[in-house]
């Protein structure tokens, strides 16, 4: 099972001091924080994307470029990638470019975004949110698989001819998560691809987790990818901790009481026992997390939402550290404890590529 | 069958609330009184009283008082709170919807707007609704007709023809039996006309339909 991170890249006040960090900043607080991550035994890193103010990510591949080059072990993806106002010849030469130049250490989150506007700045109609992430997914798909495309379709001008470059290491198409709160043709979708589906809990209520990774899953077996069990699942959760319960509480009550997504207005503790979200010791985040699987089923990849609501940079590197030192640990080893055989490890490269290898051979 | 009451009243007593209960209690004995006779006249029940059983209806009254924190949280956060989730079920799984709203500054209460707002907007649809209101003087009543009706008939519920609203001064005169007694029938009359349940919706839509509806033509 991978751990990691994701950041949404928000340029947020902090509430205790009033001071808000530039955009220099947060961008170079968010590489710290990968590069923490890395050092802290963590797995994953992903950023999102984001094309409006108070966000700073908008070119995620350059970014992920830069890490790529100062680390060694991390995964490198992102939370999302917008399927739907990219283009995905664009999509598919930047990552296939990433994917060089990290050695495969990459893969990807489709989604489709949250910011209305985003789609008419980007020439699109948002009421084809659902038709540009399916269009726009099956010409990707093909570009990564197919050295020469000729294609048409109802979003993008027709390709001739075409072959999308650098063509993707060793063969290798990038592994992808396609990124869905509440829409079940996304679920659909990735059970059809037989791709990964990644819920972004951290705002909701279990039951409807349960109930969007449950489609997900049996439509990956209807597609006979393999069993619903063995569907390849992500989840996010929002941590805040400190060695002793209250001080956690009484340290983060200020950011989340003015955070810019759910400040003003339900308490710290109602907001707590309604999702994901845990301020306690590391001792309650192992045991909230470990309790995922009681509704989501045994899953491949847990993201935390670390860096937000204004925590300065400091705080945030203290919490990775505690992430590393005192919960990963324990939670990569009572997931595997409790996870049957058969269950398979979120894909890398190297498992794709041992794949392909044997899929030649018995083709042969 | 399930008559659910969405009263938006603020005051303990409420008028708001005494019109919802009026309402309700009238379409219930209609909805009864018919599921007798045509249980009866259909299937020889051994008597009146057993076919007003099988024709049951059970009146549930979703106050929005009670909810107006979970409500402002849900328009913030994105998701209802356990007692908000618990109305929004009752009412989206009724068969019958009697809605009542305060006017406030010549319209529906924000509070009342604010409870439709959370609901997803397809849930609605098909169901039959009363539509009525309560106000201080009666220059008010057309907020039925401006208001309400536009509102249900967006989220394509089917409203009945007779909407009814109440003025302080209703209340110590006379007409509003008659009205209230003419909607309630109609109410009933579309909660019997509708049909048993409604489809269940297939969960999803295949990928390759979704899909093969973006191929160009020819």
């Amino acid at each position: 099972m991978q751990f990691g991170i994701f950041s949404v890249g928000d340029v947020t006040p902090d509430p205790t001091t009033g001071r808000t960090p530039t955009e220099r900043d947060r961008i170079k607080a968010m590489v710290a924080i990968a590069l923490k991550a890395e050092e802290v035994g963590l797995d994953v890193f992903a950023t999102g994307e984001h094309h409006n103010p108070p966000f700073v990510p908008s070119s995620p591949t350059t970014m992920l470029g830069y890490i790529a080059a100062r680390t060694e072990r991390l995964v490198l993806s992102t939370s999302t990638t917008l399927i739907t106002t990219n283009d995905p010849v664009k999509i598919a030469e930047d990552f296939a470019m990433l994917q060089h130049l990290a050695d495969g250490r990459m893969d990807l989150m489709t989604g489709r975004g949250n910011t209305g506007p985003v789609y008419p700045w980007f020439g699109k109609d948002i009421r084809q949110g659902i038709n540009l992430a399916v269009e726009n997914y099956a010409l990707l798909h093909r570009l990564w698989r197919e050295d020469v495309v000729t294609w048409e379709g109802k979003f993008r001008t027709p390709l001739q001819g075409f072959t999308s470059t650098p063509r993707p290491l060793d063969g290798v198409p990038p592994f992808v998560w396609h990124g869905s709160i509440r829409s079940p043709e996304i679920a659909e979708q990735a059970a059809y691809y037989g791709d990964g589906f990644f819920h972004n809990n951290i705002f909701w209520p279990a039951d409807h987790t349960k109930r969007m990774v449950e489609l997900y899953r049996s439509r990956y077996a209807h597609y006979g990818h393999g069993t619903a069990e063995q569907a390849i699942v992500g989840l996010g959760g929002q941590v805040f901790m400190r060695k002793n319960s209250q001080d956690a509480v009484r340290e983060f009550r200020p950011y989340f009481d003015n955070a810019p997504v759910y400040g003003h207005g339900p308490s710290l503790e109602d907001f707590t026992e309604q999702t994901p979200l845990t301020v306690g010791s590391p001792q309650q985040v192992i045991e909230k997390t470990l309790a995922f699987r009681e509704y989501a089923g045994d899953y491949q990849r847990q993201l935390f939402l670390m860096d937000h609501a204004g925590l300065p940079l400091k705080t945030v590197l203290e919490q990775l550290d505690l992430l590393g030192e005192e919960v990963v640990p324990v939670l990569r080893e009572e997931f595997a404890a409790r996870r049957p055989a058969g269950v398979p490890d979120a894909p890398t490269h190297a498992s794709l590529l041992a794949r392909k290898g044997t899929e030649e051979v018995s083709t042969v | 069958m399930r008559l659910v009451v969405v009263s938006a009243g603020l005051s303990v007593p409420s008028s708001t609330r005494l019109l919802g209960d009026r309402l309700a209690a009238s379409v219930r004995a209609r909805v009864e009184a018919a599921g007798a006779a045509g249980a009866v006249g259909a299937t020889g029940a051994a008597s009146a009283a057993d076919a007003v059983e099988a024709a049951g209806v059970t009146v549930e009254v979703v106050e929005l008082r009670a909810l107006a924190v979970e409500i402002a949280h849900h328009l913030t956060n994105g998701f209802p709170g356990r007692a908000l989730s618990a109305a929004i079920d009752a009412v989206t799984s009724a068969d019958g919807l009697i809605v009542v709203t305060p006017v406030f500054s010549a319209s529906y209460s924000g509070l009342f707007k604010s409870f439709f707002d959370v609901i997803e907007k397809d849930a609605l649809a098909g169901l039959p609704v009363l539509i009525a209101a309560t106000g201080g003087t009666a220059r008010h009543s057309l907020v039925l007709e401006h208001a309400l009706r536009p509102l249900f008939a967006y989220l394509r519920a089917v409203v009945a023809p007779t909407g009814v609203y109440a003025a302080s001064e209703d209340w110590g005169a006379q007409g509003l039996d008659g009205r209230i007694a003419r909607a309630a029938g109609e109410l009933a009359a579309l909660m019997a006309g509708r049909p048993a349940a409604r489809a269940a919706q297939p969960e999803v839509v295949p990928f390759a339909e979704q899909l093969a509806a973006l191929r160009p033509a020819g």
